[in-house]
């Protein structure tokens, strides 16, 4: 019995890393781009972005899920994300990359206008250009500097995938979940919880030592 | 021939003027110090003699050529501003040290991508590197900091860091070096060791500008000396008349503030 479990709860985390992986592959890049957007000069850009982040951060990310999977369906009649378990999981992923981009985003903004912007003029008055300015002088800082709070987010993703069972996505809580219909076991679903300590444990562990690594230099 | 010459300089930040028409020149080998309140615009003034601001009008000519006029040359593109940028170095109040960096990486970070610029480049990069190493190295020596070359900035002290960035901007061979107040981020204890740096490089003749508060230093150490009030150049020439014996009501005024 007991292999029979850990064999579905393995399963089963399979997927929520599969979650936890796009959604930082994508949520990053996005984040970034959100975070460039929002601190656009032009009024235009930043304004509807910051609408838009207020409103996927002031909102419970399993509504995120419920409004992105059936919404298209309900409001246009439509279906975008196709039938069966890959629909659902794409849908999830959507929502999970929208979500988190938003935050990332924020987490972005505040390393970026953190480097003081005499270390931007110092670059400038020794002829660098602005790539060169970025990516020699202020990238690292603001790595350093955000390394903190993405941590955070990064352990709380982990266990925001256990959401994704609101449109059932067959991640571990649900794997385990089943366990207690099927078989009256309510111990898988209890045993799922070794799964998340053992993988945020070596999410620490990785993101100590990278601060760690940064800790020659102060900003 | 004078080395800078900086005619009818202007600069307004939408309705207000902070430059006001500033015309000045220096011959090389010269030291000039500024004094003035604060906000009268000194800063402003270096800034803009250092294309981190645009200038609203006037003009700026290093060796006899324009390289700014804002009659003609409305938007320098970015390299123009980047090339011109290269005649002038400028030492900043709070250091601005690269702190992911060396005294020797600070130094000798912008002379690497320069060289990159180079035509030959490709084939003599680990001989370029070197050689811009061991220059790093020298001024670094000069400016006192041959020990620490491998700190950095947050295990040096202010004075210290001062003079790395200092030997920083020597390291693109300036025409004209400008200082904006350099010592007044520093403990009274630290401002010696940097007022002896400027003081051997203006023995040494470098063309150097120093906006600075420190008097005796600016008395002792500069061939004329600007007062700068209300965006105009209010009083200039040599040390002895504008700070011993100034012609205007204003120079005196200002001035008493610090006999006390």
């Amino acid at each position: 019995m007991f292999q029979t479990v850990l064999l579905s709860l393995t399963e089963g985390f399979g997927k929520t890393l599969e979650i936890f992986v796009l959604t930082l592959v994508g949520g990053i890049p996005l984040g970034l781009l959100i975070s460039l957007g929002s601190m656009s000069r032009c009024k235009l850009l930043s304004w509807p972005i910051k609408l838009v982040i207020w409103v996927v951060r002031g909102t419970p990310l399993m509504l995120q899920l419920l409004i992105i999977y059936y919404g298209p369906g309900l409001i246009l009649g439509n279906n975008w994300w196709g039938s069966g378990a890959s629909g659902r999981f794409t849908a999830a992923i959507i929502a999970f990359i929208f979500n988190y981009a938003c935050y990332f985003s924020e987490i972005f903004r505040g390393g970026i206008e953190g480097v003081p912007r005499g270390q931007r003029e110092a670059g400038q008055v020794l002829g660098m250009t602005g790539t060169q300015i970025f990516f020699r002088v202020t990238l690292l800082q603001v790595i350093k500097r955000i390394i903190p709070p993405m941590g955070n987010e990064v352990i709380t993703l982990v266990k925001d995938t256990s959401l994704a069972r609101v449109i059932s996505v067959y991640e571990i809580i649900w794997n385990g979940q089943a366990f207690i219909k099927s078989q009256g076991l309510i111990w898988p679903l209890f045993f799922t919880g070794v799964f998340y300590l053992a993988f945020s444990g070596l999410l620490t562990l990785l993101l100590s030592w990278t601060e760690k690594k940064l800790d020659y230099f102060k900003v | 021939m004078a080395l800078l010459e900086v005619k009818d300089l202007r600069k307004n930040f939408d309705s207000l003027q902070v430059l006001r028409g500033v015309s000045f020149e220096m011959e090389k080998g010269e030291t000039l110090s500024i004094i003035g309140p604060s906000g009268g615009g000194k800063t402003t003034l270096l800034r803009c003699l250092n294309f981190l601001e645009i200038p609203s009008a006037g003009s700026i000519a290093v060796g006899g050529k324009t390289i700014f006029d804002a009659a003609s040359s409305r938007g320098l593109s970015e390299r123009e501003i980047r090339q011109n940028r290269l005649h002038f170095g400028l030492v900043f109040q709070n250091f601005n040290l690269f702190p992911q960096y060396t005294a020797l990486g600070n130094v000798s970070l912008a002379p690497k991508l320069q060289a990159k610029e180079r035509p030959d480049y490709k084939q003599r990069r680990k001989e370029l590197f070197e050689e811009i190493e061991e220059k790093s190295r020298e001024l670094l020596f000069r400016v006192g900091l041959g020990d620490k070359l491998n700190y950095y900035p947050h295990q040096l002290s202010g004075g210290q860091q001062q003079r790395v960035a200092i030997a920083r901007a020597l390291a693109l061979t300036p025409d004209v070096l400008f200082f904006d107040e350099p010592t007044s981020a520093l403990d009274p204890e630290l401002t010696g060791e940097v007022l002896n740096v400027i003081r051997q490089l203006a023995a040494e003749k470098m063309t150097m500008v120093v906006v600075t508060h420190e008097m005796a230093f600016a008395a002792a150490v500069s061939d004329k000396v600007l007062f700068i009030d209300g965006g105009v150049i209010a009083e200039q020439g040599p040390p002895e008349q504008v700070l011993k014996n100034p012609a205007e009501e204003r120079t005196r005024q200002f001035l008493r503030g610090y006999e006390k």
